[in-house]
């Protein structure tokens, strides 16, 4: 099993990249030095009153430098007071938790289809940074683009809004449509209703796909059970049909799970 | 070296600090990232006699100083934890006190039965948690039906039975002398408050299962009140518990007549918290200049 580490990480630096969407750079030696791509961290609050840790996906890993970025939307007052967090600053992690996507399952000579929504988009940096095959990246925004130049660094990039603003006017498998993209494997992350949505394209199509879960989480690592996905497969936990988002996941073959 | 050793129904524990039922599960995942070995004992999460699915998601939400959980119990059934869990815990150098959830009386049974030749050093009986329809806190809120439980329970266990009380009652310490005329070794207090919580942007519940139990620093001085007066109530030792983040919300339930506490929310804000606990118990006891942290229990009159 994968190595967790809690680490004090100083910031490095942060902006706010898109309304409400900020991205920071954290020094994290461990973490960076075995994070893989799709898998997250734990932020704690620095107001001990904030009991639950904030899970977030890690956008890039720098192992060289010894830094994470994160990528992430501010939803309530955990991300708020984040997002405050100056140069110097220092956040406690404990990472990198979850499985992360499988990169196996496209190797150099196959073709994979990145397709993000939302918030749901930063982990495509690390993995397309991390497939061996081919890579094509689709993602959705509601009206603001992010991270569009980090996402082009690897294959062809499409996009849609939902308000039309530029790219594609809807939403992912719009675009997929009217571009006629293929590809022999899908890797997703983004709201629930997308998700559910690639796994009837995918299963229609005959298209491996993998899907990255997210749910409430308490302690991150498996133990309490708050997260949990209705699975095919009796699960090895509890043998209850129920897959720890957290630590059998968060990334789940789409056919395995109930979304 | 301070004396940190408690006793509970004559089992020894090397310290008074241990982890809450739920918050830990069998201390595989926090078994990574801290030495179970320190601890004075693991609670596992709640064991029945088969696996439970538990409630359908969202199960928590965070509260001021807090959380709110409606878990519901999920958990693998006595047979997979005694084939799992109960080998996992006994690698490590701290006692295990196994936590027992059931739907009926014959089912809390049945498990302590089960559990009678396994290396459990203690049981601890879940009468009161607040997210299950049946079983649960359904035992645990008449003084009566807590007598009868207990006595049956004690019939079937090998193993001394500490009752966890829920906090949701008139009068706890009714409760309390009920478990202790039922035959309980020790008493455990408090489980979670009912609460609830409304997603205002979404106008509906946070929780699917509507209401939740709330734990954290927010029930602390709840929690500290009703060992209290569940302490000048019955002779049986008590163990502590509700919003432990630091050595000195600990003390205080010892003050308050707890022989030993329980660590719960605070380990997901901080996977060290028990042991931060320990270490500042141990300081406590130095620079105070106590002997043994036993002339601390139930110091406070």
């Amino acid at each position: 099993m994968a190595e967790k580490y809690m680490e004090n990480a100083r910031v490095i630096s942060q902006e706010q990249i898109a309304d409400g969407i900020y991205s920071i750079w954290l020094e994290a030696e461990q973490i960076a030095g075995s994070a893989a791509p799709g898998q997250f961290v734990s932020v704690y609050s620095r107001d001990k009153s904030r009991m639950l840790p904030r899970p977030i996906s890690i956008c890039e890993a720098d192992r060289d430098q010894g830094r994470i970025r994160l990528v992430y939307r501010v939803a309530g007052a955990g991300t708020a007071e984040f997002s405050r967090c100056d140069a110097g600053d220092v956040l406690e992690l404990l990472g990198p938790l979850g499985n992360g996507f499988p990169l196996e399952r496209c190797p150099a000579g196959k073709k994979a289809m990145l397709i993000g929504g939302g918030i749901g988009i930063p982990p495509l940096v690390q993995l397309a940074a991390g497939l061996e095959g081919d890579v094509l990246t689709v993602v959705g925004y509601r009206d603001e683009q992010f991270l569009t130049e980090e996402l082009s660094r690897r294959g062809s990039f499409f996009f849609a809004t939902e308000s039309g603003r530029a790219g594609t006017k809807g939403n992912v498998l719009d675009c997929i449509r009217e571009n006629g993209l293929k590809a022999d494997v899908i890797y997703a992350c983004g709201p629930a209703p997308m998700l559910r949505a690639l796994k009837a394209y995918a299963a229609e199509n005959k298209i491996e796909c993998w899907v990255s879960m997210e749910e409430r989480m308490a302690c991150g690592i498996g133990a309490c059970l708050a997260c949990v996905c209705r699975s095919k497969e009796i699960d090895g936990h509890s043998q209850v049909h129920n897959k720890r988002i957290c630590k059998d996941g968060p990334v789940f073959r789409a056919e395995e799970i109930e979304i | 070296m301070s004396d940190m050793k408690v006793q509970i129904a004559g089992v020894e524990l090397k310290n008074p600090v241990m982890t809450a039922s739920g918050t830990f599960g069998s201390g595989m995942e926090y078994g990574e990232l801290i030495d179970l070995s320190r601890l004075g004992a693991v609670v596992t999460k709640g064991v029945a006699n088969v696996p439970w699915p538990g409630n359908p998601t969202p199960r928590i939400a965070e509260t001021p100083s807090g959380m709110m959980n409606a878990i519901g119990l999920q958990n693998p059934g006595i047979e997979t934890f005694c084939a799992r869990d109960l080998p996992f815990l006994a690698q490590f150098d701290t006692k295990v006190i196994v936590n027992v959830c059931g739907r009926t009386t014959e089912d809390y049974c049945e498990v302590v039965e089960r559990l009678g030749d396994e290396p459990a050093d203690l049981l601890e009986i879940n009468i009161s948690c607040p997210n299950v329809r049946c079983g649960g806190i359904s035992f645990g809120q008449d003084p009566s039906s807590v007598e009868a439980i207990t006595r049956e329970i004690k019939r079937h266990a090998k193993q001394p039975v500490i009752m966890k009380l829920s906090p949701n009652v008139t009068d706890i310490t009714e409760i309390a002398r009920a478990a202790e005329a039922g035959g309980a070794d020790a008493v455990s207090l408090i489980n979670t408050l009912t609460g609830m919580k409304i997603d205002v942007k979404r106008r509906t519940f946070a929780l699917a299962n509507r209401t939740g139990g709330v734990s954290g620093p927010a029930i602390h001085p709840i929690a500290v009140r009703m060992v209290w007066q569940t302490a000048q109530a019955v002779k049986i030792p008590i163990i502590g518990m509700g919003g432990i983040a630091s050595a000195e919300d600990a003390l205080e339930f010892i003050l308050a007549g707890a022989t030993a506490v329980s660590v719960g929310t605070a380990n997901f804000r901080n996977p060290k918290t028990t042991l931060e606990v320990i270490d500042g118990i141990e300081k406590y006891l130095k620079e105070q200049g106590t002997k043994s942290v036993r002339e601390l229990i139930g110091a406070v009159r």
